[in-house]
């Protein structure tokens, strides 16, 4: 990869520690992906938020990059962190202060502390999304896939050290152009898709291709959530930055049908029935708590139903009553966190968990130790909701 | 081919897989073992290895989680992998693990067998 000099003296530690750290990763990933340059980006995304994932270790290094004088180049967002800012949910003291050194230490790096696992959602309506076709950096694989494929954006599937190194630096390696002959078409052979079907889609596409995966099948008929879904489920999988639609002649061709589907579902849905329900993962944007109030009307949920969301979301949903309508049906309405990879669900409290999302079954799964019972929410809301 | 992304030399027994590995979500970073009981390495212990598998899928926090396996003195000596994947790559940048990618994921040695990885010889053989 070609450096310009100014590159050169940052990744040999003449503009500081955190600079040469930060250049260290956009190096090696830039070699690994086989890019000639770095290029400039207007935006990134932080993943790395949550004390439960990065830990002691990510902590204090995340506080040695502040120490060490790391400041944003460009407009940094970040991901959720572990619970929601403003409510008590009894957590304990040493979780409390890992997430707050966390959160502490991004915002000495001059981060924007979103707490939102789609940006592109909350940026959309403040008119703040940068010119479409411009280079951002994304580490949240929903939100990358979504920039990409419907976002009118180009990012990397960046890793949340890519992205903090974009995000110090201002640039990120440009990829060099796929071959379209490495991009294999799923074809969605599913009648009447549910928005969980097309996350079982995206999950089993997301494995299929390494960086592009086209789809078939899904154009016309794929609302917002049911997109939502899809990227989070691809990004779930694999290592896939972005999805086409449409028909395409090259590349390998993949059903997928019932069978496939069934295989899927059956994979990740692991309890025949919750103790209480999560949902989010990707956070709930303010239309979709607007159609959740609705699709429940006057119904209450008979079980716990936490709805994770965005600060911004949760606002609008304040303003225009849903927040109140979905909190009289029995909803917790939480943000700054999301579905996976909180504590807020943890084994020592229930044996599983309902959800609609594929990402979220995945993570609880495997992370909180708990069964999960996996359905569309049309048919959460219809079963759980009297 | 063989490639050098993260340069070093190491010392280990070679710990392979046929399955990429969910690094967030299967990977504990305290123990250095596997955890998801569908994967063929379930179980297994990481730290001193040269651990050889596909490429690293998921969550790009599962970078955090290649650094914090080292920051726990438990992660593998070197990694090879078929394919590039940004967590890997960049969490090995910082840990500075060694990482070389290698399609045939280090044909000609054994699993468990003591070896060499030499990123500047592109090399992986018997200790």
């Amino acid at each position: 990869m070609d450096l310009t000099r100014d590159e050169e003296d940052a990744l040999h530690g003449r503009r500081g520690e955190a600079m040469e750290t930060a250049y260290r990763v956009l190096v090696a990933t830039g070699e690994a992906m086989g890019a000639a340059a770095l290029g400039g980006v207007s935006w990134a995304h932080l993943s790395g938020v949550n004390y439960n994932t990065i830990g002691d270790a990510g902590a204090r290094f995340l506080a040695d990059m502040a120490a060490a004088g790391a400041r944003v180049r460009t407009r940094t967002t970040l991901n959720p962190m572990g619970y929601d800012s403003r409510a008590d949910h009894g957590l304990p003291d040493e979780f409390v202060r890992g997430q707050e050194g966390i959160a502490s230490s991004y915002g000495q790096m001059g981060v924007d502390l979103s707490f939102s696992c789609i940006p592109y959602e909350i940026f959309r309506e403040s008119d703040l999304l940068p010119r479409a076709g411009g280079r951002v950096a994304f580490a949240e694989s929903n939100a990358a896939i979504y920039a990409n494929s419907v976002g009118g954006l180009r990012t990397n599937k960046e890793s949340a050290f890519g992205a903090l190194a974009a995000a110090l630096s201002g640039k990120s390696p440009v990829a060099p152009p796929e071959d379209p002959g490495s991009v294999p078409t799923v074809r969605l052979r599913v009648d009447s898709a549910s928005d969980l079907d097309y996350g079982l889609l995206g999950y089993f596409a997301g494995a299929a291709g390494s960086r592009t995966v086209n789809i078939e099948g899904a154009a016309e008929a794929m609302g917002h959530r049911s997109c939502k879904s899809l990227c989070a489920g691809m990004g779930t999988s694999g290592t896939c930055s972005r999805f086409s639609l449409g028909a395409r002649a090259a590349g390998e061709r993949i059903d997928f049908g019932r069978e496939e589907r069934d295989a899927a579902l059956d994979s990740l849905s692991t309890a025949g029935s919750g103790d209480m329900i999560a949902l989010g993962s990707p956070q709930l944007g303010a239309g979709e708590l607007a159609s959740l109030a609705a699709m429940v009307g006057g119904a209450r949920f008979q079980k716990r139903c936490v709805v994770f969301c965005a600060r911004a979301s949760l606002e609008a949903a304040e303003a225009s009553g849903d927040a109140a309508g979905l909190r009289r049906a029995g909803c917790e309405l939480l943000a700054d966190c999301c579905a996976c990879l909180t504590p807020l669900v943890s084994a020592d409290d229930v044996d599983s968990v309902t959800t609609s999302s594929v990402k979220a079954a995945y993570y609880l799964s495997r992370s909180n130790g708990v069964g999960v019972d996996l359905r569309p929410i049309s048919e959460i809301v219809r079963g759980e909701a009297r | 081919m063989r490639r050098t992304v993260v340069a070093g030399r190491a010392m280990g027994e070679v710990l392979r897989s046929s399955m990429p590995i969910n690094f967030l979500g299967a990977v504990d970073a305290a123990r250095g073992t596997i955890t998801d009981p569908a994967h063929d390495l379930h179980g297994r212990a990481l730290r001193g290895t040269i651990l050889a598998f596909p490429h690293g899928i998921g969550s790009s926090v599962g970078a955090y989680t290649v650094y914090a396996l080292k920051a726990n003195g438990v992660a593998p000596a070197a990694m090879v992998c078929a394919r590039a994947d940004a967590s890997v790559v960049s969490g090995c940048a910082i840990a500075g693990i060694p990482l070389m990618l290698d399609g045939g994921l280090c044909e000609g040695v054994r699993d468990g067998q003591a070896c060499t990885v030499d990123t500047a010889a592109r090399t992986v053989v018997p200790a």
